[in-house]
């Protein structure tokens, strides 16, 4: 009885995030406020709904339901309580149930505010939320369902499926096979949920951004909104990052804290342009200078957040740390596709109102240095993402695997970094608009000759 | 006031130019460090297809470790293995019935292509039978694979297998 409820609430959450796309798109263009109200309240409600389909399979998971297969395969009679409850996202149903929770949570609480004064943006923000809250509940409906049972049919074979096939009997195994033993780790409180609430939190600055562009507002309001949540999800992404290099350090066999694994950089490179983005909309706020930048950076952010969760769900690459593989890596492609294509579609349209307010003056001025800065990490993310890829397309031309492992990451970026590092000492003596060669000269000999030592 | 330098090239010229650079200087980053570091990602088949032209080449090997050859001295540190061809086709493997189905048929079948390893340094706790090993190093001419580096894959459980001891209920 409870799957069925716990399924069913995840039906109906489903169709009203589909709802509250319809509403919020003709209350913006029928001007209508009672339907971009009904979206809004819509939208508040997938929180509370989807809070309760998670308990129910929380629920189920510490009673040790074993009849469910995703029960069954994540928890055993012998485990604690904590990381049964954990046991919520260790495998590929439940974490998506969590990225559902975790996003419908952010949605509600940015919608949650008085809406007065940036009225028009409010549609379009419910827009992008729901429907990639849409999405993932579609992949929870209808490819991942954390309820589906285990059944004999009268041939005598072991099925899951959600309903009772003909003539079959329920099972019940008596006990689970528990969750997989490198993931019983005080890590798994901490470090998965952390990384998620990062990766949803840069779903909130998108949607201002999306909303801009669709609104045609060139100013930097959004940026103005977004601000915190953008630091929000910076600080969980970085501390997902960090507590996840801890635990692998643990592990023997993960190659210590940082091994340049496929998995690992699929929740590195939203972290680049996300930390890029955090820089550069500081110019935008100061001197109305890298507008189309900005946007373009946003939509970075967020399409690399999906392929990073597309990364380590769907098994394309051979990695220690990718616990599951399953059929929704072409759902996920086409989705990912879909909003980067439209994303770009709308900044194009958008170009010629983004334009700078002024004109970038001197090389060594503040916001060159920021823009330096923002290249160097475009270089780091372009290296990250051509190791990821290269096995990939080289096969795909040359019929041969190759690969490249960290001396590839090391070498290529270790210039990168380097850079990075010495503009973190010089950018702060720079001066907006019109620092020169010669006045930074004078600040910066004194302590470079210091370093040396 | 301090005038702006003018360094002969105008506005937005310079800052094109400058991007350029750097682009530039990923790419070429980016083509050495690839050249560099290349490694050919294989199944223990192909290894033993390619035979010895592999010899002393940088490699990457995929496999399933068998648990029974596992030997560690801790006196000198060195630790030897065999491990089984498993396909490298995320396909194929899901034909097979998912990756721990697959790592279990590859230790079990005695006519599957193995090939020893030879590691210094810790035993990870991670080296169990039917793990999935991704190991890189390179082939010595005896036809033992030396290993500098070893990631492991924890041997998940059968995970579509039938549930253990089941119990029919109602």
């Amino acid at each position: 009885m409870l799957a069925q409820f716990g399924f069913g609430v995840f039906v109906i959450t489903f169709l009203l995030a589909l709802f509250s796309v319809v509403a919020a798109i003709l209350g913006y263009f029928t001007k209508s406020d009672r339907w971009v109200e009904a979206a809004r309240r819509a939208m508040q409600l997938t929180f509370p709904l989807i809070a309760l389909g998670a308990l129910t399979l929380i629920y189920l998971l510490v009673t040790g339901h074993y009849e469910f297969e995703y029960v069954y395969s994540v928890t055993s009679n012998d485990m604690p309580l904590y990381l049964k409850i954990t046991a919520l996202w260790g495998g590929q149903a439940g974490s998506l149930v969590l990225w559902s929770l975790l996003m419908s949570s952010f949605a509600s609480a940015v919608t949650l505010r008085n809406w007065e004064r940036d009225r028009e943006l409010l549609p379009w923000v419910i827009v992008v939320t729901s429907v990639t809250l849409a999405f993932f509940l579609a992949l929870t409906i209808f490819f991942e369902n954390p309820f589906t049972r285990w059944w004999q049919t009268l041939t005598g074979d072991y099925v899951q499926r959600m309903f009772a096939p003909t003539g079959a009997l329920p099972v019940i195994p008596p006990d689970g096979q528990g969750l997989n033993p490198l993931l019983r780790h005080p890590g798994m409180i901490l470090h998965p949920p952390m990384l998620y609430l990062g990766f949803v939190a840069f779903v909130i600055p998108y949607a201002f951004a999306i909303a801009a562009l669709v609104t045609g507002r060139s100013d930097d309001r959004w940026i103005r909104l977004t601000r915190r949540w953008t630091l929000v999800a910076w600080l969980f992404l970085s501390l997902g990052l960090v507590l996840g290099m801890r635990w692998a350090y643990d592990v023997l066999g993960w190659g210590g804290y940082w091994a340049w694994d496929p998995v690992e950089i699929a929740a590195l490179m939203p972290w680049l342009t996300g930390t890029a983005f955090l820089h550069s909309v500081m110019i935008q706020e100061k001197r109305g200078m890298f507008k189309q930048w900005n946007m373009l950076l946003i939509i970075l952010t967020y399409s690399l957040v999906i392929f990073g969760t597309f990364l380590t769900r769907s098994g394309v690459l051979s990695s220690v740390h990718a616990f599951s593989e399953s059929a929704i890596g072409p759902v996920f492609f086409v989705f990912i596709g879909l909003t980067f294509i439209t994303s770009v579609a709308l900044l194009i349209y958008r170009w010629g109102d983004l334009k700078a307010e002024i004109e970038m003056g001197s090389l060594v001025s503040r916001e060159a240095l920021f823009l330096l800065n923002n290249l160097l990490f475009m270089g780091v993310l372009i290296v990250c993402f051509w190791g990821v890829i290269f096995p990939l397309t080289w096969e795909l031309f040359t019929g041969q695997k190759e690969t490249v492992g960290p001396p590839f990451y090391q070498r290529a970026n270790a210039p990168l970094f380097g850079a990075l590092m010495a503009l973190m000492g010089i950018a702060p003596l720079s001066a907006w608009g019109r620092s020169t060669v010669k006045t930074m000269g004078r600040l910066v000999w004194k302590p470079s000759i210091l370093a040396m030592f | 006031m301090q005038q702006t330098p003018r360094t002969g090239i105008q506005g937005r010229n310079k800052f094109i130019i400058g991007g350029l650079l750097i682009l530039a200087a990923v790419i070429y980053l980016i083509y050495t460090a690839t050249q560099a570091n290349a490694e050919y990602f294989m199944t223990v088949n192909e290894l033993k297809s390619k035979g010895n032209s592999l010899v002393g080449r940088s490699l990457r090997i995929s496999g399933a470790v068998i648990g029974n050859t596992i030997q560690f001295d801790p006196k000198t540190m060195e630790l030897t293995f065999d491990i089984a061809h498993v396909p490298g086709d995320n396909a194929a493997i899901q034909a097979g019935g998912g990756l721990a189905a697959v790592l279990h048929t590859a230790v079990t079948d005695p006519t599957r292509a193995r090939l020893t390893i030879v590691y210094n340094g810790p035993k990870p706790d991670l080296l169990l039978d039917e793990a999935q090993a991704i190991i890189t190093g390179h082939l010595g001419a005896d036809g033992i694979f030396h290993a500098d580096d070893l990631l492991l894959k924890c041997p998940t459980k059968y995970q579509e297998a039938i549930p253990s001891q089941v119990v029919n209920g109602n």
